[in-house]
């Protein structure tokens, strides 16, 4: 089999794949470029949003799972409410950072995954968000100190913006169940 | 008048003010909020960036402690939790399959009844404009005000529905009521990035710097938000020393609630000189 022909198979099924998942109708695009011209990270994307779809209908999985455009995205949803064809990109990016962390691709932008996460581990702790465990938990497991953020975090903390004790929630057994079905237990 | 209120996690810390003037304004205007009992976190942008099915999860467990309340309108302070709970809305009310998922682990019966209302859609079109201008005891007059709505009120609109997704006008009104003057201007649905402020500072600041830029170039003296995030995001990193408010925190002034001092206090860039220029310390 002729290496142009294997391309084509590949292309079909990553395209699918896609569409399967986010339920976006990715093939519709048309390249007007709405989205990136709108788009507010865009200028920090390697890959722009319309490159990124054109390189779906391409089939260019690997490109695209291993993209940092995918975690750049902020979901403010200017594209996705701009595109003439509907396309919700917000929703496609989701679906593509899924498809990536399950398949194990190396994640480009490391500390934007991880803040995520100290995120979600601070929610399943105590049903709500609790700002300085959370920041202790990403700085340890990043190494990032956030050196842009720490003089006014700190200021936020004297004012009294950053309680040290955690509002929790009462029924914690409820979060531990939803988060154990939803696939991140313990 | 009795709406169910979801505080959301900022509202006990980096955006206390918040809460605390909606309290204050809402008792001036004799509505009743009821906070919904045990409530949790909506997952926020981290959720809905990692596990599609925890995301939507969250959410539905707040309207199930809504639903047991007997309530059916939900009001949310937060733009971004707000967008979160429209988004499951929008899921349990146009996908199926996703329904008996999410009903299934999270152990509740949807209810289509459940309003989820934006707390500025409630202030605006619920509790009107009449009834909040019969309470304004001192006019912001002479105070020029730029309406920061960001992404998460408007936007997508099909799931938001609420107010215009590039041009919307409900805060510029609230503004004129009590006095002020809305600036035309055009970065008021521009994204300020919250999101990445912590992982790329220097990033973030670029396009804070440019939202306040042009907040400023169009001749206003402060800012006014509905979002826990962008305030805390617009007030840290921003260079030009613009005060960033709460339009509660306004609706607080014009009503001369007493308390407001203490909003202040919680600002990065206080307010104070300015009111106080205009004879509203």
């Amino acid at each position: 089999m002729g290496k142009g022909l294997k391309v084509i198979e590949e292309s079909s099924s990553f395209l699918e794949e896609v569409r399967g998942r986010s339920g976006e109708r990715v093939e519709l695009c048309y390249q007007c470029m709405k989205c990136t011209a709108g788009c507010p990270t865009a200028p920090y994307m390697d890959i722009k949003p319309n490159q990124l779809i054109r390189m779906i209908q391409m089939g260019r999985r690997g490109e695209v799972l291993g993209s940092g455009a995918i975690w750049f995205c902020v979901y403010c949803q200017t594209c996705g409410t701009r595109c003439p064809n509907e396309i919700h990109i917000g929703v496609l990016m989701d679906a593509l950072r899924e498809v990536a962390l399950e398949e194990g691709v190396g994640v480009k932008e490391r500390r934007i995954h991880l803040f995520h996460e100290a995120f979600i581990r601070s929610v399943r702790r105590g049903g709500r968000a609790h700002e300085v465990t959370m920041l202790m938990d990403y700085v340890l497991r990043s190494g990032d100190w956030m050196r842009d953020s720490l003089g006014s975090g700190l200021r936020l903390f004297f004012k009294g913006k950053f309680p040290l004790f955690p509002s929790v929630v009462k029924a914690r057994e409820e979060i531990r169940r939803i988060f154990e079905r939803c696939g991140e237990g313990e | 008048m009795r709406f169910s209120y979801f505080p959301g996690c900022t509202d006990r810390s980096s955006s206390m003010e918040y809460g605390l003037s909606t309290e204050e304004v809402f008792r001036v205007l004799g509505v009743e909020l009821v906070e919904v009992e045990d409530w949790n976190c909506c997952g926020a942008a981290a959720t809905h960036s990692l596990n599609r099915l925890l995301s939507l999860c969250l959410p539905a467990r707040i309207m199930s402690k809504v639903l047991l309340s007997g309530l059916t309108s939900l009001v949310v302070p937060c733009a971004g939790c707000f967008s979160n709970l429209k988004r499951v809305e929008y899921v349990l009310r146009n996908e199926q399959r996703d329904r008996r998922v999410i009903e299934e682990i999270v152990g509740f019966r949807y209810d289509p009844s459940l309003e989820i209302l934006a707390l500025l859609d409630v202030v605006v079109n619920r509790v009107g404009l009449e009834r909040v201008y019969e309470r304004v005891r001192r006019s912001l007059k002479g105070l020029r005000v730029a309406c920061y709505y960001g992404c998460a009120l408007v936007r997508h609109p099909k799931v938001t529905r609420f107010d215009d997704p590039e041009n919307p006008q409900s805060m510029d009104r609230l503004m004129r009521v009590l006095g002020a003057e809305p600036v035309e201007w055009s970065y008021k649905v521009d994204c300020c990035g919250a999101d990445l402020a912590m992982t790329y500072g220097s990033m973030v600041r670029q396009m804070v710097g440019r939202i306040v830029f042009m907040a400023r170039e169009a001749g206003a003296q402060a800012m006014v938000t509905s979002c826990g995030l962008c305030q805390m995001n617009l007030e840290m990193r921003q260079q030009l020393g613009l005060p960033v408010f709460y339009f509660t925190e306004l609706m607080g002034v014009a009503f001369d609630i007493g308390q407001r001092e203490r909003w202040w206090g919680k600002h990065l860039i206080s307010p104070r000189p300015l009111l106080e220029s205009l004879g509203l310390g």
